[in-house]
């Protein structure tokens, strides 16, 4: 009987254990409050209390039920139907008791929620020379975290496109750019940091940061001295 | 292996003799507390979404009472602390006073008078009764420690809090706060596992909450009492209707304390409400018996299985 129950509870551990680890992803379309810690460290710190959800003055944060593909119990919300508000004074982080969302984040500026990602080039208006700039006029941190970039519109020849570029030194994740987006879905969407960046090789070097930082080239005057060498010159 | 069959000689309905001695209320006298402090508790946290009158906030996870009381539930923080993080103060501050509380109380306090997965449980087990349904099989009463300590062991290793995924009581709790999305299908489950495989499966053999709280339970004041046991007419309806009837025997039977001792005794009292002779009573662990005779030093002996374990007095 005490083996029969030791041997059953320990396979529901098991279950439970392979169960969240393998359902430990933020969904794509879900973004977390401010000042989430990393989700997977925030599944170890959030104890489902729902504090932040009850203090969020535009009720933009919703309590994952059940069957939601959020981990149940836990607060988050979904930018294409309503976005962050980024409160000055960021009463979710404030509520929470045990850190899963970080006090030390006292600017909501420097929040990270997610960032927005101008994934679809196709349908995004701007890029077929429209000016909707519906997305970097909505931006909270417009021109600094969505600017416009102007380029030739190669198709008529004689028209520029102002497309839209996401900075990600700025970019909070608010969600207001995809919330706004006036396609039928989104072609600017924010996503979880960990999806939408890369992550350069941490040997490389970019050469024109390190001549910055040391005032001069870091190459010798002559460090090759190449042939030159011209069609028909018959070397 | 086992059958499942609805029996068909009439059942005993226990509590019926007591009806008949005491009047309906008093026969339920208990039971109608422990509604309204369940009920009460579900009220004061929904007040806020569904009046915007902010009293309690939060969940029974964890909570904030008129901004400054702050309360967790130590199950949450066991495996928040298992998952490998530290959680800020207000959290264990939380925690302690709630903690303290049910040392003084006694830890399944919680069960009976506050969990609302109680409530689904009890109408299983009501209804079991009703429709005579014997057969089914429950697990040892001792699954639920090694499935808390299975649990404790998967939050360790995947660094979530892993009961968080399906524990029925937070889902049912959250469900009727902030909606309940699937959830309504584990709480069924349990529902249908009380009522169909096993008596009283959940909250007597499965709760890895319960059992938590049963860590906390060897100090509360209130205690159940058999005090006029010799007026025991061996009736069982109060084995019948006890969520952990294991717990009764020891008092009712036994020649020490009357005391019901085990850290299993939810106090639920629903043993004094159905018994036609009133022998059990909700006493203190420091009650004497009426006739003077010195009781209640004993019966820590009988809670930890004997020996070695100096009363709290």
């Amino acid at each position: 009987m005490q083996l029969a129950a030791a041997g059953g509870a320990a396979l529901a551990g098991l279950g439970l254990g392979v169960h969240a680890k393998q359902a430990s992803a933020l969904p794509a379309y879900a973004v977390r409050p401010p000042g989430a810690l990393h989700e997977p460290e925030f599944l170890g710190a959030c104890v489902r209390c729902g504090l932040c959800v009850r203090d969020c003055p535009y009720n933009t944060l919703k309590l994952s039920a059940f069957g939601d593909g959020v981990a149940p119990g836990t607060p988050f919300f979904v930018p294409r139907t309503v976005a962050c508000e980024m409160c000055p004074d960021i009463p979710c982080v404030k509520a929470c008791p045990t850190g899963a969302l970080d006090h030390a984040l006292e600017d909501i500026n420097s929040a990270r929620m997610g960032l927005a990602v101008l994934i679809d080039h196709e349908t995004c208006l701007n890029f077929n020379g429209l000016r909707c700039d519906v997305c970097y006029r909505v931006c909270p941190l417009i021109d600094k975290a969505i600017t416009l970039d102007m380029q030739r519109n190669q198709r008529t020849g004689k028209h520029a496109m102002f497309l839209p570029v996401v900075h990600s030194d700025a970019c909070t994740g608010c969600g207001k750019c995809e919330h706004a987006c006036v396609l039928e879905t989104a072609a600017i969407k924010v996503l979880p940091r960990a999806q939408a960046k890369g992550e350069l090789g941490h040997h490389y070097r970019l050469g024109w940061e390190e001549k910055a930082r040391a005032g001069h080239s870091l190459l010798p005057d002559k460090v090759l001295e190449l042939p030159v060498r011209r069609p028909g010159d018959g070397s | 292996m086992t059958t499942m069959k609805t029996s068909l000689a009439p059942a005993r309905v226990p509590g019926r003799e007591a009806i008949a001695a005491k009047g309906w209320l008093s026969a339920h006298k208990w039971l109608l507390l422990r509604r309204a402090s369940q009920l009460g508790l579900l009220l004061l946290f929904a007040l806020g979404p569904w009046l915007g009158v902010w009293i309690v906030k939060g969940t029974l996870t964890s909570s904030l009472t008129l901004d400054t009381l702050p309360l967790t539930d130590p199950f949450f923080l066991l495996q928040s602390l298992a998952a490998g993080h530290l959680p800020y103060r207000e959290a264990l501050i939380g925690a302690v006073i709630v903690i303290a509380f049910y040392l003084v109380v006694g830890g399944r306090i919680y069960c009976a008078w506050i969990c609302p997965m109680n409530i689904v449980t009890d109408t299983a087990a009501w209804l079991r009764r009703r429709l005579n349904l014997q057969g089914g099989r429950a697990p040892s009463p001792t699954t639920r420690y090694w499935l808390l300590g299975a649990i404790l062991l998967a939050s360790f290793a995947s660094g979530t809090l892993a009961w968080e995924w399906i524990n029925p009581v937070s889902l049912l709790h959250r469900g009727l706060l902030f909606g309940f999305g699937a959830a309504w299908a584990i709480i069924l489950g349990v529902f249908l596992y009380d009522l169909l495989i096993a008596t009283k499966g959940w909250c007597g053999h499965l709760c890895p909450m319960g059992a938590t709280y049963s860590l906390l339970n060897f100090s509360g004041v209130p205690k159940v009492s058999a005090l006029r046991r010799e007026a025991c007419d061996d009736c069982l309806d109060c084995y019948a209707v006890c969520p952990e009837p294991q717990v009764i025997r020891p008092a009712l039977k036994g020649e020490g304390s009357p005391i019901i001792a085990s850290n299993n005794c939810t106090h639920c009292g629903r043993c004094i409400d159905v018994c036609a002779q009133d022998v059990f009573q909700m006493t203190t662990r420091f009650h004497h018996r009426r006739d003077g005779h010195e009781q209640g030093t004993d019966h820590t002996a009988a809670r930890f299985g004997g020996g070695g374990v100096r009363p709290v007095h």
